[in-house]
């Protein structure tokens, strides 16, 4: 295990070391001690390395990951796994706004509860909240899935395209555009799988799912108010 | 951006350090705005006396006499003492009004930051850390206190354009964010009689609280007519003689962090600002909703 302790070493070391990990690297075991709440930590890594992050962050942890398992104890400030490519990210306690946002791959895993624009334009990412989210959440989603164990706050997926909602409790109100749908055998399977890789105990039959009701693709002067 | 702390002391022990422990809280948050500080500090009130802080660019010659200047123009007694280019003024409660306007007269320059029995505020333009220096607002005591970093959109970078904003007895505003409709509730306001001294969207904003408080309202009920009147972004958090208050917009996109232990109730724009308090890796931490509000009082 390779340890970083940035109350005596810089934030700036911290992420040049871990983005010039190579796929081959031994040192694939790291921790980051005393975070207190900086900005930007392990961004942009894209190596097969293991992070745990022993405290609370501040903006754009994790943000552009790539390959890499990043572990945050604590909780996560604004922009969390920020167009993640791959990899995954997990955060033991809750997520600010727009966690993962715009996000392309992997898997964000959030134990206690995500605020405002969770998944905002995700693009493929799978995110897993264990907790509530707050309103806005996937605004423009566009591909991916995003899972919620609790409740849901206003505006859920408004002008979504094409990603997948699925929510355990109740969802304050539905952006526009965003409907429920039925839930079929396959989209068990995907949030069977997806409850599974993030560690959460929960049964796929107790969700609902919501997608795009697909009306706002292409203007419609029907739909002028929505807009 | 701008970057807003406040805290709050439940435990009296705590009460030498508020000063220190609000300016290390704020000196965190200088990346957010650089153009100017300031810091409320509410410390305890006295019998039936009342503080005016005043401020000036000239302070030498416009301090030099006032205490005195003021006590004979006022019959009562006046004490004055100076930090750098503040002065708070000592004197009787019922002394308040007439003390403006005979400040207004003795010496024009002058600006009043706050009046009020318990609060003092400090502002000017610089860095926190430059600001609470000059101020000595480490050594200063009290049970609860905001402050303010600023990153100036609405209104010039002047001492005046800095927050805390005090339109009333003891209450002080601090913002991250920029009101929209502050020019027609500037006029409406004055029209009401409130007095507002800058072209600032956050002075619209005390003032639209001060107006309500004024007319009844509880602190509570003023922040939740706020949410509907006032337009734009904004997460406030407010001072009062007893206590603080905390509401967020209902988009909620300007951050907010707030940790409470059996000691203290903290607020930050972010996490960064509250990691050095005391007992914060087992406070209860999380972040305000929007269009919610929050106050606590002693």
């Amino acid at each position: 295990m390779q340890s970083f302790d940035l109350a005596s070493q810089s934030l700036r070391d911290l992420n040049a070391t871990l983005q010039a990990s190579s796929a081959q690297t031994n040192a694939t075991q790291w921790e980051i001690l005393n975070p207190r709440g900086a900005h930007a930590i392990a961004v942009g890594l894209d190596a097969p390395i293991e992070v745990t992050v022993r405290g609370s962050t501040g903006y754009y942890c994790a943000g552009m990951n790539k390959q890499a398992h990043v572990h945050i104890t604590g909780s996560a400030g604004p922009g969390v796994a920020e167009n993640m490519m791959s990899g995954t990210v997990i955060i033991d306690g809750d997520a600010s706004q727009y966690a993962g946002a715009t996000g392309r791959g992997g898997l964000l895993v959030i134990r206690g509860n995500a605020s405002s624009r969770c998944g905002i334009s995700m693009k493929g990412i799978d995110i897993v909240v264990e907790g509530n989210i707050g309103h806005m959440s996937a605004f423009m989603g566009q591909a991916g899935n995003l899972v919620v164990c609790g409740d849901a706050g206003d505006a859920l997926g408004d002008s979504l395209y094409e990603a997948r909602l699925f929510v355990r409790g109740s969802v304050k109100s539905l952006g526009a555009d965003c409907i429920e749908k039925e839930m079929r055998p396959e989209h068990l399977e995907i949030l069977r799988d997806l409850l599974a890789r993030a560690g959460v105990d929960a049964r796929p039959e107790e969700f609902r799912r919501y997608g795009s009701a697909r009306k706002l693709y292409n203007f419609d002067i029907d739909n002028a108010a929505e807009y | 951006m701008c970057g807003i702390v406040g805290l709050f002391l439940k435990d009296k022990a705590l009460e030498p350090r508020l000063g220190a422990m609000l300016t290390d809280m704020l000196v965190t948050m200088t990346d957010r705005g650089p153009d100017s500080a300031g810091i409320a500090i509410y410390g305890a009130a006295k019998g039936d006396s009342a503080k005016l802080t005043v401020q000036s660019a000239q302070a030498d010659a416009d301090f030099a006499t006032l205490g005195d200047d003021l006590s004979a123009r006022l019959g009562a007694p006046v004490t004055l003492k100076r930090k750098d280019t503040h002065a708070v003024l000592t004197l009787p409660q019922a002394q308040v009004t007439d003390a403006r306007a005979a400040l207004a007269d003795l010496r024009p320059g002058l600006s009043v930051m706050s009046d009020g029995a318990a609060i003092e505020i400090y502002k000017e333009v610089g860095l926190p850390r430059d600001v609470a220096q000059r101020f000595d607002i480490s050594a200063m005591r009290g049970t609860h206190g905001v402050g303010h970093t600023r990153m100036a959109t609405e209104s010039a970078v002047t001492t005046q354009g800095a927050h805390p904003f005090s339109t009333g007895a003891d209450q002080c505003l601090v913002h991250n964010g920029s009101l929209s409709n502050h020019n027609n509730w500037r006029r409406r306001l004055r029209h009401e009689g409130i007095r507002i001294d800058s072209m600032n969207d956050t002075e619209v904003g005390a003032a639209y609280l001060t107006w309500k408080m004024q007319n009844g309202a509880s602190l509570g009920d003023a922040l939740k007519a706020a949410l509907d009147d006032l337009d734009g972004f904004f997460t406030f958090v407010v001072g009062t003689k007893a206590g603080f208050g905390v509401v967020r917009d209902p988009i909620a996109c300007k951050p907010a962090v707030m940790a409470e232990t059996d000691q203290y109730v903290a607020f930050g724009s972010e996490y960064r600002a509250l990691v050095g308090l005391p007992g914060i890796d087992t406070a209860r931490v999380w972040e305000p909703e929007p269009a919610t509000v929050y106050f606590w009082s002693h």
